[in-house]
């Protein structure tokens, strides 16, 4: 929210002079007959999308040669807002003189794009850009029906946010690439989000299967995971956490230590484990306190030679900062 | 081309009588009301003037309040935040009572509340459109129930609820009763000597008044704190120096709208009652409510095969102004709520117009319009992908 926000009621005049003019009036509005197809010899696609109920509908026509592979004519019908029909005539303006394959990789950015007055100025405003990804969804309807296929064996990626298409890989790529902590971060840098803010969380315009919130958490999560079995395979003592300082304590201890000791019948257990940070230039410390069990308990070395070796042996297997105190 | 303002459910245009009435207190008598000088004295008789015309607008007593504030907004905020600050907080009775269809300043509001822990019920409208006597029977509970809050009239369909029915059912059970009659003020005869609401709130503007102006009415005795703290200005109920000037104007603007209620009730609705026939008369299209149930000026239509938004800008490049609270057009991009809680198909939730006349519109606007509207559904079912009527 700013000063430009606090007005309201400016979505019309976001709009371009060519989403103006295609809504006025579209080129390419109305059907093709199976007549009109046959005399191209083509053969008529008629692929529709979305529902009345969702706000948005499209049915998109195409006469496509069979031989080539070639949309030789485009045309739609539509129910919705200005930016869909604009963005609709656009979409089969686009479609027309491209074979299939190359059709299905018009997105509705590239339709945005083509509906601009000038270049880096945005057609429509965020908030519309929803009502262009339609267009994109009937282009691959229409090919799925041309090809005979599934209309899922085209998806080629798992799509977040429809109005910016941005996959569910991109997402989890950025936010571990540049370890991104809140969604806002996610939209500064893929524009995930940006728009009708559907994909943001549950509740928004329309239901999406993943949502930014859920799948930021689940990234962090497991970024979380890895970097602490990275920690765990850490040969550096310094970067692991309190259990794996422990753990490599003890081992230390059972190969190093405990042996020498039970040759004379005693041992030593671990009673508590304490760091304090280091400051700048000054490393901290680790500092393990021990009692002595067995024959070690009241051996006058226990304080002296035996305390000094226990220390030197961790030093030396693990870390120099740590220091050994018997209690 | 003279362009049509059907869009006076969403503000009307100031009646030159009233912008001349207010026109003396920003240069001439522009003093502060509280100043003890006569730049702050001579501007009181005016403003009890407009203070006696508001009184006498909407039937209330002497010993009762109405406060002026910025808005009916405001109003409906000062109500139920204060019901919830001043008595629900702690009360055994800490329910508040409203419906589905509210205007967002209310349905915010509660949601707000909700937040801050305030049980809230939303009543659901009836098949006509209205919460009815039974529904508040079966949701009022005195031991629980602090405040029921119910529009006069909605704004989307103008369906106007049965509020001297909703009044006594709440006066009986000894809860609160408020409305915000935002849409009934200059559209319906109001008299709150005769229907016991404890709150009522309006705006001037919907009134061909000026804007940032509204009222809120408290009867007498009823304890509400303040929203805004400040100065001593309304008693003390409503901080901020009191705007001379746009009192004045909605003073006015209550006298004119209350003098041409008869007007409304017999010319506005002949012309509403003009352009609904004429929307019927376009193929596969409805008008949501009774015409009797609604206030004389509000048409809420939808013509099947076409979004609203889209038919807004048809009208506009017309010249004509309606409006939609279809989902395209607003940024939540939610359904129209009326239309959810109304049961209206879902497929009609994004075809909804409404179109709102006032005292100033014209015949020959409204046969103007009826032809920009067959026009537009024409044009717009000929590239609709989801109409199949009409051949």
């Amino acid at each position: 929210m700013a000063k430009n926000d606090l007005i309201g009621g400016s979505l019309w005049e976001q709009y371009s002079a060519k989403v103006s003019e295609r809504m006025n009036d579209p080129r390419h509005r109305g059907e093709i007959s199976e007549e009109e197809a046959r005399s191209l010899g083509a053969r008529l696609v008629v692929a529709d999308w979305g529902a009345e109920s969702c706000g948005d509908a499209v049915r998109l026509y195409w006469a496509v040669d069979p031989k080539t592979d070639r949309i030789l004519l485009a045309r739609f019908k539509s129910f919705g807002c200005g930016t869909a029909i604009a963005s609709s005539d656009m979409m089969a303006e686009l479609s027309v003189g491209k074979t299939v394959d190359e059709a299905m990789k018009i997105t509705n950015i590239e339709v945005e794009k083509s509906l601009r007055d000038i270049d880096g100025t945005p057609a429509i405003p965020p908030q519309k850009m929803h009502c262009s990804v339609m267009a994109y969804d009937v282009i691959k309807k229409a090919a799925s029906i041309y090809k005979g296929v599934d209309i899922a064996t085209l998806a080629e990626e798992d799509i977040v946010c429809e109005c910016a298409r941005v996959s569910l890989r991109t997402i989890q790529d950025v936010i571990r690439i540049n370890d991104l902590k809140t969604v806002e971060e996610i939209t500064q840098y893929t524009k995930a989000g940006a728009f009708c803010k559907s994909c943001i969380r549950p509740g928004g315009h329309e239901k999406r299967r993943h949502y930014l919130v859920d799948i930021l958490r689940d990234t962090r999560a497991g970024m979380e995971k890895e970097r602490l079995l990275v920690q765990a395979d850490a040969g550096d003592f310094q970067s692991k956490n309190l259990i794996q300082k422990h753990r490599a304590i003890e081992t230390a201890l059972d190969e190093k230590v405990r042996p020498m000791l039970a040759a004379d019948g005693g041992s030593l257990e671990i009673v508590d484990i304490r760091e304090s940070r280091g400051t700048a230039g000054e490393p901290g410390t680790v500092s393990v306190y021990i009692r002595y069990l067995g024959a070690c308990r009241g051996c006058i070395s226990s304080t002296r030679g035996t305390l000094q070796f226990i220390e030197n042996m961790l030093r030396q297997e693990l870390d120099k900062t740590i220091r050994v105190i018997p209690l | 081309m003279d362009r049509i303002y059907l869009d006076n459910n969403a503000t009307t245009i100031v009646d030159p009588r009233v912008k001349e009435a207010m026109d003396p207190f920003f240069c001439r008598q522009y003093g502060n009301p509280n100043s003890l000088h006569s730049f702050g004295t001579e501007v009181h008789p005016a403003m009890r003037l407009a203070m006696d015309r508001l009184y006498s607008g909407i039937g209330a007593d002497d010993q009762d309040d109405i406060i002026i504030n910025g808005c009916a907004c405001e109003g409906n905020n000062h109500v139920l935040q204060g019901i919830w600050f001043g008595r629900v907080r702690g009360d055994a009775r800490n329910e508040i009572l409203t419906t589905q269809v509210e205007h967002p300043c209310v349905r915010n509001t509660c949601a707000f509340l909700e937040s801050l822990g305030a049980k809230v019920t939303y009543m659901p409208v009836n098949a006509d459109g209205v919460v009815d006597a039974e529904t508040l029977r079966r949701h009022i509970h005195p031991d629980r129930t602090a405040l029921v809050s119910v529009m006069w009239a909605n704004n989307e369909t103008g369906l106007v609820f049965p509020i001297q029915e909703l009044a006594e059912i709440c006066r009986e059970n000894g809860v609160l009763f408020h409305s915000d009659a935002v849409q009934a003020v200059g559209k319906l005869p109001l008299d709150v000597s005769r229907t016991p609401v404890d709150f009522l709130t309006f705006s001037a503007h919907k009134f061909h008044g000026p804007k940032g102006v509204g009222g809120l009415f408290i009867r007498k005795g009823v304890p509400l704190p303040p929203l805004l703290h400040g100065g001593e200005q309304m008693g003390g109920k409503r901080a901020g120096t009191i705007n001379v000037p746009y009192l004045v104007g909605m003073g006015l603007a209550m006298e004119l709208a209350v003098d041409n209620l008869a007007f409304e009730k017999s010319e506005v609705r002949r012309l509403r009652d003009r352009l609904e026939d004429a929307i019927l008369a376009v193929p596969d299209t409805l008008v949501v409510g009774k015409r009797e149930l609604r206030t004389p000026n509000t048409i809420l239509a939808s013509f099947r095969g076409i979004e609203g938004e889209a038919m807004i800008w048809d009208l506009n490049s017309g010249g004509l102004a309606a409006s939609t609270g279809s989902a395209c057009a607003s940024e939540s991009l939610e359904p129209n709520p009326t239309f959810v809680a109304m049961g209206i198909d879902k497929e009609l939730a994004h075809t909804g117009i409404r179109f709102s006349l006032s005292r100033f519109t014209t015949a020959e606007e409204i046969d103007r319009a009826a032809v920009l509207i067959r026009r537009s559904a024409e044009r717009l079912r000929a590239i609709s992908s989801t109409y199949t009527g009409g051949h």
